[in-house]
């Protein structure tokens, strides 16, 4: 053996965890929200998730290009960026404003801010909340073929009946994934299986959202008022796939439930004193901008120094 | 009764299976042998002989230089070829003794002590001083120094750490199939220098017939228990092995002393034993040599001071091209540029990888998961301490944790992204610890 060998420091040895494949683990998890999507709201929400998933992965190709950067298209972040995004528009949205979200998403949000892991928002939600603010009409017109009129969590504010079944399946009108909580929960369960995402950043953040609607909603906790709540709007698809949001939650975990405990707090107020009724997607965006204060107040005490009980 | 644990830790392959079962082999050492005069903690030793002079098998050839030193042996009988720098297995250069043996084997005696209990607790300190013991599991700590605390009545545990957590090694394991008894004895021996402690063999619990041996052997003895632990890596590191036992945590400005407890691995307590009863200086050691590269993995007697190369022959040969050569565990040991080095008191084992899956891995950015803080045995986050550590930031990284890092290596080995996180904030803890001296 006269040639020497690799030298590196400890230690020699790496699992088998790593980016893409928790990148694709994410995706499995939203198949079935995309899948209930599509059946809800017929091929149209394809295009749409499609388009919105193109936009995004050739925005950070064409910008690693022109960059000269190492291309990062592979480690399918991008993918998952746009498949969100896609999820949070309704199906008859015009197919620019997935174009224009992506762009933004993965242009202004992302790339300018050094990339992955690196955005201070979460990408998909900043790409919406651009285009609600852009395209007001075109992003709050939840008619289309199956569906007429306001979508539950609307009928819910202004005190109409809705079906607790048809929110709970999904059979409602909203955004493409948002609305069946049961697929959504499944591609959560995976997820948690998986240890992909753990139950810190959506149990604090479900719990003070019911807690706080339960004390100001004027329903107090009734069950058919809170399972609207949960059930409507962009709860579950936020909750479970937005706040774990690597790059934009907390890393330590006492910060993790302080901060699932903010989003709940924030979606409470912007769904019963705001104007709309739908309060996650800025919820969740103001709580990313609080988290380097949050890391920084919740940085955890080492072992031997009071840590080493948790 | 549930099994002893700390928060965080990692579970990779262990590998043992490679090794488990096969017996130590004693091997004869061929060719010269190098004796480094630092593999300890502390002052290097002094030579006492010199080039030309005949040795002996278990003649002092090198003198402890101060308290925090220790005394070096020949393991042959040859004569001093020469005395100078030799390459170790960190890749420094090390002033060191080296010997021509005869093959011969030629020892001097031994003072053999019939009943340990006639010794006094001064006795047994010296006795083991005299024998050049350090800490063998990695760290080569003077053991001495270790068990001579100032006031040995606060000691409430002696704790022998048969853990084992490092995938790959079964040197430990062999030990305590094989010799049990040595341990238990040499456990026995350090509990008679501290009356108010107790004993405990902690052991993994994926060494089941270990714990039912020791318990068999220590059913008759009221001061020492056997301890199960969960299989769970760094088990066996010594902050979280106390924590796991007694439930007491220190950090990284204080001993384990200061939790009343001391804790030795298996390979220094029978080496205790046979210099405390049989008057043996430590000459030699259980080493592991496996890997998938290797044709027969297998545990050896070694003598202190042969080549790493001549245990590949002994082992069968390599089958396979090696990528990475490790000398220790997979986690925390250091890889070797070639095999040419000598093996020294703390080497528990000798690795060959096909796959360096260091270099095979691409190192991508920190996509913030946090999966580091949630195995890091020291309670930090790991990402933000090697992002100080790259940014330079000295104070932050001392503020947010850094010098409780114990190097164990779970960050990298957990890292989606691949990112060489120990390494940066070891080399962070190094500046740091520098800076500190130079105070």
């Amino acid at each position: 053996m006269s040639d020497l060998m690799n030298v590196s420091s400890n230690p020699h040895i790496r699992s088998k965890v790593s980016t893409d494949k928790i990148m694709l683990c994410v995706i499995l998890a939203l198949m079935p929200a995309t899948g209930f999507g599509i059946y809800n709201f017929g091929i149209r929400a394809l295009y749409v998730v499609l388009i919105s998933i193109a936009s995004c992965v050739l925005t950070e190709l064409i910008f690693e290009l022109i960059t000269k950067k190492e291309i990062t298209i592979t480690d399918l972040s991008a993918v998952v960026t746009g498949l969100l995004l896609g999820l949070n528009l309704p199906v008859n949205v015009p197919f620019y404003l997935p174009v224009l979200g992506g762009i933004f998403a993965i242009f202004v949000v992302k790339m300018l801010f050094g990339g992955i892991g690196q955005n201070f928002m979460n990408p998909a939600l900043a790409g919406r909340c651009f285009l609600v603010i852009s395209f007001p009409a075109a992003m709050t017109n939840f008619t289309c073929d199956a569906y007429t009129g306001a979508t539950p969590l609307t009928m819910l504010k202004n005190g109409e009946q809705f079906n607790a079944l048809d929110m709970v399946i999904g059979r409602t009108g909203g955004t493409i994934g948002e609305t069946s909580m049961i697929a959504l929960l499944i591609g959560a369960c995976f997820l948690l299986l998986l240890g992909v995402i753990n139950l810190r950043v959506p149990a604090a953040y479900i719990i003070s959202l019911i807690v706080f609607v339960g004390l100001f909603g004027k329903h107090g906790f009734d069950t058919y008022y809170l399972c609207g709540h949960l059930a409507g709007g962009g709860l579950m698809i936020g909750a479970w796939f937005m706040a774990t949001d690597y790059a934009t939650r907390p890393v330590t975990k006492a910060g993790q439930i302080v901060y699932g405990i903010i989003l709940g707090l924030l979606t409470g107020v912007f769904r019963i004193f705001g104007s709309s009724a739908e309060g996650v997607s800025f919820a969740i965006i103001l709580g990313n901008l609080l988290v380097p204060l949050i890391e920084k107040v919740t940085y955890p005490k080492p072992f031997g120094k009071g840590g080493e009980h948790r | 009764m549930a099994k002893l644990s700390f928060n965080g830790g990692i579970h990779p392959y262990d590998g043992k299976d490679l090794s488990k079962n096969r017996p130590i082999v004693d091997i004869v050492p061929k060719g010269d042998m190098v004796y480094p005069l630092s593999q300890h903690i502390g002052a290097p030793a002094i030579p006492v002989v010199a080039k030309g002079d005949r040795v002996l098998r278990g003649q002092l050839i090198a003198e402890a230089n101060g308290f925090v030193s220790s005394n070096i042996f020949s393991s042959v009988s040859g004569t001093v070829k020469a005395i100078e720098p030799r390459r170790v297995v960190t890749g420094d250069l090390v002033e060191s003794i080296i010997i021509t043996g005869d093959n011969r084997f030629e020892e001097v005696e031994y003072s053999y002590v019939d009943d340990v209990s006639t010794l006094t607790k001064e006795e047994i300190i010296e006795r083991i001083k005299l024998a050049g013991i350090v800490g063998m599991g990695g760290a080569g700590f003077p053991t001495h120094v270790k068990l001579s605390p100032k006031d040995p009545d606060k000691i409430d545990y002696c704790i022998a750490n048969c853990a084992e957590c490092e995938p790959y090694l079964t040197s430990d394991y062999r030990r305590m199939v094989e010799e049990p008894e040595k341990l238990v004895e040499g456990l026995k021996i350090i509990l008679s220098l501290f009356d108010n402690a107790k004993g405990i063999l902690a052991v993994e619990d994926n060494k089941e017939d270990c714990i039912e041996t020791l318990r068999q052997l220590v059913k008759d003895e009221p001061r020492i228990l056997v301890k199960t632990l969960q299989t769970k890596y760094p088990q066996g590191s010594e902050r979280q092995l106390i924590f796991a036992t007694t439930k007491r945590a220190i950090n990284s400005d204080k001993l384990p002393l200061d939790a009343g407890c001391i804790v030795n691995n298996v390979d220094t307590i029978v080496a205790i034993y046979s210099a405390v009863k049989e008057g043996k200086p430590l000459m030699e050691r259980i080493v592991t040599v496996t890997g998938d590269c290797v044709r027969r993995p297998q545990n050896f007697r070694v003598h202190i001071g042969m080549s790493y190369a001549d245990l590949i022959d002994e082992a069968g040969g390599l089958k396979k091209r090696p990528e990475k050569i490790v000398s220790g565990g997979p986690m925390m040991g250091f890889a070797l540029m070639d095999t040419m080095v000598p093996t020294t008191k703390t080497a528990s084992a000798l690795l060959f990888f096909s796959r360096d899956e260091v270099s095979r891995s691409k190192t991508g950015a920190c996509i913030n998961c946090g999966l580091c803080a949630e195995v890091c045995p020291g309670r930090v986050v790991p990402t933000m301490l090697a992002k100080l550590s790259e940014r330079g930031d000295k104070e932050g990284f001392v503020k947010l944790g850094g010098m409780e890092c114990c190097e164990c290596g779970c960050c990298s080995y957990i890292c989606p992204a691949k990112r060489n996180l120990t390494q940066s904030i070891k080399s962070m803890r190094k500046e740091v610890l520098s800076d500190r001296k130079k105070k």
